[in-house]
């Protein structure tokens, strides 16, 4: 074994790269999520009339704005120089993803209020619209957004999965890392994401049908996220050193228990294996497997930004 | 790639690894304290008493294909004059993706300003009529040579011609203008 | 407007960004890149010569608004030739080091506690002036001791001189390079001094026995060092420890330690025995090769194998690569040959490999140094020194020592060790004994045996700690100094001038001796108003310009032919007028006429322990530099080198720390982490010597690493000339983890005593 010496010992990179932390894993958790809910409540209203949504689902999607938001002050408060943050909008940089990352978040607004208003129950949506008279435009706006609601629905499921995807690439694209360095990340991302939106729509009072309806598509996304793991893990063993001696971080590596316990076992496995008995004996998906999920979909984020700053090309090179 | 193609050329052979082009670089450039634009790196190879030992002085690689640049959000990172890599301080937001993109840690952040600064190549002296970077100056044992890849006559050109050389993992794909003499 | 909502938009971060979510590019001028540019070129650029270390290379210093920004080495000086070390170009953590003495300090309690009351420089002087008078009074003017080091040190030598004291002398020479001058003047007439006279950038090969260059950074030797390695010169490299130097060597002898003479020997036995030495040469220039061809035939590679542990057919092999590339291979003579109390013999026997090799002024081996004489200043005549030198037991001992022993002068203050003591004051001048003299319990307790003590330096050292009256120098940045008249290849004049003034209340040494000579009544000794006065009318007197010296940084003088063969004049200054390989001199004192390896003079480490070896890390000056933050940034702290066996042994975990203890039951004040590693011989462990910093107010370097000297509590005295062989100390481990808090306390507590 070679002896290396370097006088190098720059914060932030030495002895371990450490430029992002729980802001940014929490940043694409709640991008995950949102794009999950954004693309499930687009396909609820591409498919059933609103009389048979609850109460609850037609007020979900109100929640996209608003985490999305918290999601943006968390990586706001990540940036050295916040105060360059208007920055990411004085150009598209096309090989940037993050470039294009900044530029989807704004397209999340529009899209998502203005099909969050349109499902919104009526009663509400009354109430508002007789509160904001004054301002005709609101009214033309709905009256727009109501015209076309499936265009927006659809447009709302096309930048869910965009973030979704998005998410992942950001850390995808970046060859210095290895473990990152992956197709898979983008879709293993959007599907994480989709199952924790499922599993926190679970959390709130949805009718049995619906109940029921979520817990069988989570089960389907817990088993592609299962299967794009698996690819991403052969990807890494079939490749070069570096990927291999990257993947090692799971595999007796620093992050192997976290990893296996809190990713795989608890936030993958335990909730299949649950959603899958209530499936089972017919009962409707209760509480405890969506927190398990989210759980799981947010350790999965946690220890990947710190695995992957960890297994760097360099580092991998010479441990 | 036309014009002037500016890269560095480090002797292994003669490099002692004393870091007085680390302390050079640091006056020269005001680097922030505890920080380095470049550093010093040494890998001993064999067992006692057969042995063989590497020293180089490394800093950022002004790579053709930076990936620094490509991830940049905000343009703050660019190539610059002799296809040198630079960031503009001004434009950077502190994102840390292009830290997290180099392959070499070259990058790091000036907690005096909050933007990135890493090795410019020293383009306020070779821009400007000064032939040498400061690292290169100061070298006692002239181990670090600068010039245009371009021009066959240059030092750079004609080492890498008659020396044996490599770069820094170039399994990364960046294609660096940073060489090693063996 | 849109500016507002830009302004808006950067301080409301991302929200308000979003709002311009639209704006498309190019408004405001904000897409342009100006070229980064750190500014740091000074308004005024001053010439001066460098004093973190003594190799003294001229620099230039930016000067921007009253700061020195950055240093840069001046082209035009022949040592820097416009490069620098790093600890040159760090010099500005010295000028700005936040822990600098600031004002003159007066003690008001016990010694080495540390408590001391700021004092006006008249205090001050008036204080040191009245203990020196009064201590002359009673016993005479030999009864003061200075100890020196640096290029500042000159004006309070010539102080001492005219006050009437011999003793006077600097650890530069018993600790460090006395036994290369005397080995090498016995042999051919003249020491190798400083800068050394060795030709390796014309080497076509080069020994290096020790001498870790490229660690030891004297920058010219490096860039001499480097220009050989580029030259494909074949380097030898012997040394238990891959030094970097060996790295970059043909061959590593990894040589059992304290054992090089016979390797010497050996190579000598080889090179008579196979007819490869330099005939003519000898014939023509030396003295005693017959006795020489006859004293080598014992000690034959075979021989020399058990005792060196390098191979026989190695010394062969090496020895013809030397002998094949004569006269242009050098032998180089080190620096720090003050190893195993033997040193003398040692160094004799690599001057007298060289002479066998003829490469004592020829191209490639030892150059014949240009001189330049600048008259000096003309002052009255010293006084005849008042009583001997103290620094001896008698005037037989030690007969061949050139200067005086700094240890010497240190016994002779401690009653009993030389019956009654003969020193009663000291001044020390740049030099901090506590880490520099071994044994330095010895030191301390001559410390606590003397009337009086005065400092002069610019950090609060460790001997500051322990003296009377501290006198704050300014750094060489802030002072003009004596003129430097340089021996080289090229002779030339450097001047050391003051860049910036002064900071705090810190005075120039000149100042410091001049006031103190008035006081002494010693003003005719100090006639010139201020350093710059003296310098000018000294090159008055030579009919050179100063205003070119301040401007250029130096003067280039004449140069003379540097070899034999273009005309340099082969005069050897021995008894015998050649170069002698068997020494008259040594055996008229009853030493080895020729050098000797006695089996019985290397005592071998206990079981458990290991020989300790120091050297230098290249950013740093001994303990000088451990302080300055810019340089103690790339080393902070040193590292207690093991080799994998003896880790494996001890299981000692990389990284992992320890205090060293020593054969005499000495433990390290503080700890340093171990570095495992192949490059060092598993029978001793290495350290850089300038760490583990005793001094609470050196608010960096405190407690950061071991210190070598602590553990030096033996030296092994050279016969000949007073050198302290000082690689004669063990060490053992033990694990920082397994020191019990009682331990931990009473480390401390010395701490805090020494401190
Ligand atoms: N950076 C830096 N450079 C310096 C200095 C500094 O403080 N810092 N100080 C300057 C001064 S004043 C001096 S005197 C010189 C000292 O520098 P040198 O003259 O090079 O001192 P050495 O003691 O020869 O160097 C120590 C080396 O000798 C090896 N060694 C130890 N014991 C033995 C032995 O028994 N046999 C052999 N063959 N090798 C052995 C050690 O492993 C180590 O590699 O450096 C000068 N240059
Ligand atoms: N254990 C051990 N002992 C050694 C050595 C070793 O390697 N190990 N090396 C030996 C060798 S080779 C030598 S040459 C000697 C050198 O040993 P010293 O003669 O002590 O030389 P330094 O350690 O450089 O002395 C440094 C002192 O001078 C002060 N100083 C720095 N600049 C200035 C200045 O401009 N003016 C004044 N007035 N003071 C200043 C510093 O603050 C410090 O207190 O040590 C010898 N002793
Ligand atoms: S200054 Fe020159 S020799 Fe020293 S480390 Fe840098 S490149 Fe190597
Ligand atoms: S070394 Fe790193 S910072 Fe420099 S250009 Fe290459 S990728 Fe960018
Ligand atoms: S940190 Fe600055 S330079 Fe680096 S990618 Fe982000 S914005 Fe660009
Ligand atoms: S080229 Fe200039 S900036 Fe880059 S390391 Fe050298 S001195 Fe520093
Ligand atoms: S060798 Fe380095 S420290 Fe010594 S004088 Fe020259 S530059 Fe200064
Ligand atoms: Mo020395």
């Amino acid at each position: 074994m070679n002896e290396i010496t370097t006088t190098r010992a720059n914060h932030l990179i030495d002895p371990v790269m450490g430029v992002w932390h729980g802001e940014v894993a929490l940043y694409l958790f709640l991008g995950g999520l949102v794009a999950g809910i954004m693309v499930l409540a687009g396909l609820a209203m591409l498919g059933k009339p609103a009389t048979e949504r609850s109460r609850a689902a037609s007020l979900m999607l109100w929640a996209a704005p608003v985490l999305i938001s918290v999601g943006m002050f968390f990586l706001w408060l990540d940036l050295e120089h916040p105060f360059n943050a208007y920055r990411f909008y004085l150009v598209l940089r096309a090989s940037s993803p993050m470039s294009w990352g900044a530029w989807i978040l704004l397209l999340i607004y529009p899209v998502s209020i203005l099909l969050a208003w349109v499902m919104t129950p009526d009663d509400v949506r009354a109430h508002w619209r007789q509160r904001l008279s004054f301002m005709p435009q609101f009214d033309a706006i709905t009256e727009w957004a109501e015209r076309n609601v499936r265009a927006l629905a659809i447009l709302n499921i096309v930048a869910g999965v965009a973030l979704g995807i998005y998410t992942g690439v950001l850390l995808g694209t970046m060859a210095a890392r290895p473990l990152w360095n992956s197709a898979v990340l983008g879709p293993l991302f959007l599907v994480s994401g989709l199952s924790t939106g499922a599993a926190f729509m679970l959390l709130y009072r949805l009718k049995d049908a619906e109940r029921v309806q979520l817990g069988v598509l989570d089960m389907g996304f817990i088993v592609a996220e299962l299967a794009l793991l698996a690819l991403w893990f052969i990807g890494m063993a079939s490749g070069g050193a570096a990927a291999r001696g990257a993947l090692a971080v799971f595999f007796g590596g620093p992050y192997t228990a976290a990893f296996w316990t809190l990713v795989v076992a608890l936030g993958l496995l335990a909730p299949l294996a649950g959603e899958w008995i209530e499936h089972r004996h017919g009962t409707v998906p209760g509480r405890v497997t969506p927190i398990l999920v989210l759980i799981g979909g947010f350790a999965l984020r946690w220890i990947l930004v710190y695995a992957g700053q960890y297994a760097g090309l360099a580092e991998v090179a010479m441990r | 790639m036309s014009g002037v193609r500016y890269a560095m050329v480090v002797d292994t052979r003669t490099c002692v690894g004393c870091a007085a082009c680390v302390i050079g670089c640091k006056t020269e450039n005001g680097v922030a304290d505890s920080y380095a634009r470049d550093w010093v790196y040494t890998e001993t190879a064999g067992t006692f008493p057969n042995l063989s030992m590497t020293v180089r002085s490394e800093r950022c690689n002004h790579c053709e294909d930076a990936p620094c640049i490509s991830v940049c959000p905000t343009g703050a990172s660019y190539y610059g004059p002799g296809g040198t890599v630079q960031v503009n301080q001004a434009k950077c937001s502190g994102c840390k993706a292009c830290i997290a993109a180099c392959p070499y840690g070259a990058r790091f952040i000036d907690p005096n300003v909050g933007a990135i600064d890493k090795c410019t190549f020293c383009v306020h002296r070779v821009e400007n009529g000064t032939p040498t970077t400061s690292c290169q100056e100061i070298c006692p044992t002239q181990s670090i040579y600068f010039g245009d890849l371009n021009d066959p006559d240059s030092e750079v050109s004609r080492l890498l011609a008659k020396r044996e050389h490599y770069v820094l993992m170039p399994e990364a794909g960046t294609k660096p203008r940073h060489f090693y003499l063996k | 407007m849109k500016r507002r909502e830009f302004i808006r938009a950067g301080s409301y971060g991302v929200a308000g960004a979003a709002l311009l979510g639209g704006v498309s590019s190019n408004w405001y001028g904000l897409y342009g890149n100006p070229l980064p540019d750190p500014q740091s070129d000074g308004d005024q650029v001053i010439p001066s010569f460098c004093e973190l270390c003594f190799w003294k290379c001229g620099i230039l210093a930016h000067v921007k608004d009253g700061r020195v920004i950055k240093i840069k080495g001046n082209p035009k000086d022949p040592l820097s030739q416009g490069q620098l070390c790093p600890r040159g170009a760090g010099g500005t953590g010295l000028l700005y080091d936040p822990d600098r003495l600031k004002k003159p300090l007066v003690r008001v309690n016990k010694r080495g506690d540390q408590t001391f009351e700021e004092v006006s420089w008249e205090t001050a002087l008036d204080e040191v002036a009245e203990n020196f008078e009064r201590i002359k009074a009673t016993h005479g003017a030999s009864a003061l001791a200075l100890f020196l080091h640096g290029f500042g040190a000159g004006w309070m030598r010539h102080l001492f001189r005219a006050y009437g004291s011999p003793n006077i002398a600097a650890p530069s020479y018993a600790q460090c390079r006395g036994p290369r001058e005397v080995g090498f003047d016995l042999t051919f007439g003249s020491g190798i001094g400083s800068p050394e006279i060795t030709d390796m950038g014309n080497s076509r090969c080069i020994v290096l026995i020790g001498s870790h260059l490229g660690e030891n950074m004297h920058n010219t030797q490096v860039q001499d060092f480097a220009a050989a390695i580029r030259n494909n010169a074949d380097i030898i490299v012997v040394d238990p420890r891959y030094s970097v130097a060996a790295s970059k060597a043909r061959y590593w002898l990894p040589i059992k330690p304290g054992t090089d003479t016979a390797l010497l020997l050996a190579w000598m036995n080889v090179i008579i025995g196979e007819g490869l030495y330099d005939r003519d040469y000898i014939d023509r220039y030396a003295y005693g090769f017959d006795q020489l061809r006859e004293h080598v035939k014992p000690y034959t590679p075979e021989w020399a194998y058990p005792r060196t542990s390098i191979e026989p057919e190695l010394i062969r092999r090496t020895a013809r690569v030397l002998a094949a590339a004569r006269p242009a291979s050098l032998v180089h003579p080190g620096r720090h040959v003050t190893w195993y109390g033997n040193d003398t013999q040692r160094s004799r026997a690599i001057a007298i490999l060289n002479a066998l090799l003829g490469s004592w002024g020829r191209r490639g081996g030892f150059y014949i140094p240009s001189r330049m004489s600048l008259p000096p200043y003309r002052y009255p005549g010293y006084e005849p020194a008042d009583g001997e030198a103290a620094d001896r037991p008698a005037p037989s001992d030690y007969p061949l020592a050139d200067e005086a022993l700094a240890q010497g002068l240190c016994e002779a203050t401690i009653p009993g060790v030389r019956g009654d003591p003969k020193i009663k004051a000291w001044m020390v001048y740049g030099s901090n004994l506590p880490t520099t003299l071994p044994n330095p319990e010895q030191t301390y307790q001559a410390i606590q045996e003397l009337d009086f003590l005065v400092t002069v330096d610019v950090l609060p050292a460790e001997i500051v700690g322990w003296s009377d009256v501290v006198l704050p120098e300014a750094t060489y940045l802030e002072r003009c100094d004596e003129l430097r008249v340089a021996s080289y290849r090229q002779p030339f004049i450097g001047v050391r001038q003051e860049v910036v003034p002064p900071m705090y209340d810190s005075k120039p040494g000149w100042w410091i001796a001049k006031e103190l000579g008035n006081r002494l009544g010693l003003a005719d000794f100090f006639p010139w108003k201020d350093s710059m006065e003296y310098a000018k009318l000294r090159l008055s007197m030579a009919w050179l310009d100063c205003d070119v010296l301040q401007r250029d940084g130096v003067i280039l003088g004449e140069p003379s032919p540097l070899y034999f063969d273009e005309g340099a004049v082969p005069e050897f200054w021995t008894d015998s007028g050649k170069i002698e390989l068997y020494s008259q001199r040594l055996a008229g004192h009853g030493f080895d006429p020729m050098p000797v390896y006695h089996d019985d003079e290397l005592e071998e480490p206990p079981p458990g322990y290991y020989r300790l070896l120091f050297g230098r890390a290249p950013t740093h000056t001994f303990g000088r530099t451990t302080n300055n933050r810019l340089l103690s940034e790339v080393y902070a702290e040193n590292a207690v080198w093991v080799s994998r066996e003896v880790a494996r042994k001890w299981g000692l975990e990389d990284g992992e720390r320890v205090y060293l203890q020593n054969q005499d039951g000495v433990r390290s004040s503080f700890t340093a982490p171990v570095k495992v590693t192949s490059r060092i011989r598993p029978d001793c462990v290495y350290i850089v010597h300038g760490y583990g910093r005793k001094p609470k107010q050196l608010r960096f370097a405190h407690g950061k690493g071991i210190d070598d000297n602590e553990l030096i509590t033996r030296y092994k005295v050279d016969p000949i000339m007073g050198g302290t062989g000082m690689n004669v100390n063990f060490v053992t481990f033990i694990r920082a983890s397994d020191v019990t808090p009682e331990v931990a306390t009473d480390v401390a507590a010395r701490e805090e005593v020494e401190a």
